[in-house]
């Protein structure tokens, strides 16, 4: 489903991303932890086509398509979605309106019918009850005023709605309540399905504990240092980062 | 100034009509000559630097031969409808029903009239505002006079609608509001095109409101995108009155508005919304004055452009804080959207202020669109053009969200939906 190799990529000249690989196959969900500046958010914008990013080497194929060359709004349509780390405020637009546009751009791509505005606000407001959002959320600005918990529920809310086939959380966990992010891994479990695969990214193990990976791949200096299964993510929460960069010159495993 | 003997001779015809007040005539008479001293104001008077009216001057307006057939405007939606064709009030057109008790309702030329002596005061000086005013003043045959007794509410919105329906006319419409003690009400001027070639409109608006009135001002500036656009809205304030001003301009390729209010008491409080769009090589220009004569007063200004293309926008902001006018409460902010690098933005603010316990805050922005809000909604699977649509649209929502009335705001948007693609649908 998605192949990348030997990606490197820079910005502002600083190089960030140093040969990194991973492959995932349809129905799996790959955790991706690793320290601060370890590269682990710009492998997500730079997944999801965010153009300050320069991508100096490396492929990443997408069900057979280069997803590189592609346009941002064509891998999201193709079932490709970010949830953001921090996510964006938009006053003056309705979250009803942006949902809508967002799910009508993917019905569009898949042949379907678009969704009016009346039978769009019964599909959200089931979906919303689901993640715990109040229907006014529906008719607030985008983001605007939310509390760090309420725009992380927006994400998985999105996430929901558009049905990817391939889901990037960056540190959805981030700045979350251990009752949100219960809200939010349910949602993020509920999606599970031998179709559908999903990377999770996270400083944290906490979140494993909630969502549990098939893989655990630990980035450090912008590659895959290590790789293994979930209880790669305990050991890490035992010993620390440093434990795996210390012992982390051998990248086998790092395509599992 | 190649158009000044034929806006001459209907001025002379006037001037000579029986039953024209001395008063009248001899205002009329020296906004004339001061226009005929003065000329169109030029890029050595400082309010004017940025705004040249060259173009202006070349263009030959003719004065409208006859009544033109024109589509209807705006009925379906309630309220008020006064409708004016080439300057001239079209009673056919216009829907008025009954007033209220205490609301008085007239053409400017019906008013001129039946009762010339009580509109005086109300009709303005020729040495008002800038060498056009004067020309308005002295060639204005129309408008609309709306007046209010004490305490009298016009719970309908008064709209006035100004066609420019024959191609290359000029058009004075006056528009005089008086608000007695307490008064309200909402006047709303469309200024719409129907020639589809450069007409001229010159035209003041001149509004009173005495003690606690409250009167909500809206100016939806739709003209064709040849037209020459020249408006004044002038407001005097008593102790306590409320005037809100919304000017919202979108079309015309030469627009200028000057707009003020002079707080005569204390306690008065007044708030300048302002938004506006440009494209190709057109050009809008928003010239305010706020003055804080009385001390306790408030007063909130916010403009919004966004400018495409070529096109340019300028903002000029003078605040006047009077000696003694302490406690003067005073924002002042110009935000511009720059849709291309070609655009150009001014913005001007003037503080002079000669009271001590004020507080007085003004800033600028100019800007582009957000490069993360683009990514954030194109990796929604909106397109690049889409989503530049919708975040240019959220930028001119914060000045549609300053227009209390649902029914004034949804008629703002959809003069705005009309300039966007069908795509941003019931955004």
């Amino acid at each position: 489903m998605l192949s990348i190799k030997d990606l490197h990529a820079s910005i502002d000249e600083k190089s960030i991303l140093r040969g990194l690989n991973l492959d995932v196959k349809p129905g799996e969900v790959h955790a991706i932890m690793g320290p601060n500046g370890a590269g682990k958010s710009t492998l997500s914008q730079v997944l999801a086509g965010r153009e300050n990013y320069n991508v100096t080497k490396g492929t990443v194929d997408w069900d057979g398509q280069d997803l590189l060359a592609m346009p941002i709004e064509e891998r999201a349509r193709s079932g490709l979605f970010l949830a953001f780390q921090y996510p964006i405020e938009i006053p003056g637009v309705s979250n009803a309106y942006f949902l809508r546009a967002a799910v009508n751009a993917a019905r569009r791509h898949q042949g379907l019918p678009e969704l009016d505005a009346m039978d769009f606000i019964k599909l959200a407001k089931a979906e919303m009850k689901s993640v715990g959002m109040r229907d006014e959320f529906l008719y607030r600005s985008v983001n605007e005023g939310f509390s760090g918990g309420e725009k992380k529920r927006n994400e998985v809310l999105q996430m929901i709605l558009l049905q990817p086939r391939l889901a990037i959380l960056d540190e959805t966990d981030s700045g979350l309540d251990i009752d949100a992010l219960k809200v939010v891994a349910d949602g993020v479990n509920r999606m599970r399905s031998p179709e559908r695969s999903m990377i999770v990214i996270t400083h944290y193990q906490r979140l494993l504990d909630y969502i549990v990976p098939d893989f655990v791949h630990v980035l450090a200096g912008g590659r895959i240092v290590r790789s293994g299964g979930r209880e790669l993510a305990l050991e890490l929460e035992e010993h620390g980062y440093s434990w795996v960069m210390e012992g982390g010159k051998d990248q086998k495993g790092a395509a599992a | 100034m190649s158009n000044l003997p034929s806006w001459v001779e209907g001025y002379a015809v006037r001037q000579a009509a029986a039953g024209v007040p001395a008063w009248l005539a001899e205002t009329r008479k020296r906004a004339m000559e001061r226009f005929a001293d003065e000329g169109w104001p030029t890029a050595k008077l400082e309010a004017w630097r940025h705004t040249s009216l060259q173009a202006l001057q070349q263009q030959a307006f003719a004065a409208p031969a006859e009544a033109k057939a024109v589509a209807p405007y705006g009925q379906a939606d309630s309220g008020l409808w006064m409708v004016f064709v080439d300057g001239h009030f079209a009673p056919q057109l216009s829907r008025l029903g009954t007033l209220p008790q205490g609301v008085q309702l007239r053409s400017l030329h019906q008013a001129l009239a039946e009762s010339p002596d009580a509109l005086q005061q109300a009709f303005g000086a020729e040495t008002d505002g800038a060498s056009p005013a004067a020309l308005n003043l002295a060639l204005a045959a129309d408008g609309a006079v709306l007046q209010l007794e004490r305490g009298a509410v016009l719970e309908d919105m008064l709209h006035l609608v100004f066609i420019a329906a024959t191609a290359g006319a000029a058009s004075f419409p006056r528009n005089l509001v008086v608000a007695g003690p307490g008064a309200r009400a909402t006047v709303v001027e469309h200024y719409i095109g129907q020639g589809g070639e450069a007409n001229l409109t010159n035209t003041v608006t001149r509004l009173r409101l005495d003690q606690d009135a409250n009167v909500t001002h809206l100016k939806l500036q739709n003209e064709d995108l040849q037209a020459f656009h020249l408006g004044s809205i002038d407001a005097v304030q008593a102790r306590g009155s409320v005037f809100n001003s919304h000017s919202m301009s979108f079309g015309a390729r030469l627009a200028r508005h000057d707009i003020s209010t002079d707080f005569t008491g204390e306690h008065c409080e007044s708030l300048l919304n302002g938004l506006y769009y440009v494209n190709g090589k057109r050009h809008v220009d928003h010239h305010t004055f706020i003055r804080h004569s009385q001390p306790f007063c408030t007063s909130r200004e916010y403009y919004r452009g966004v400018l495409d293309d070529t096109a340019r926008g300028v903002f000029g902001g003078r605040i006047f804080v009077a000696p003694g006018a302490d406690k003067t409460d005073a924002v002042q902010r110009s935000d511009s959207l720059l849709l291309s690098r070609l655009a150009r933005a001014d913005a001007r603010p003037e503080l002079e202020i000669y009271a001590d316990d004020v507080k007085c805050a003004h800033g600028a922005t100019v800007g582009q669109l957000d490069e993360t809000s683009l990514f954030y909604l194109c990796s929604r699977g909106l397109d690049e053009a889409h989503a530049r649509h919708v975040l240019t649209y959220a930028f001119a929502a914060a000045a549609i969200s300053r227009i209390e009335s649902d029914a004034l705001r949804n008629q703002v948007i959809g003069a705005i939906r009309a300039l966007a693609p069908a795509e941003l649908g019931d955004l």
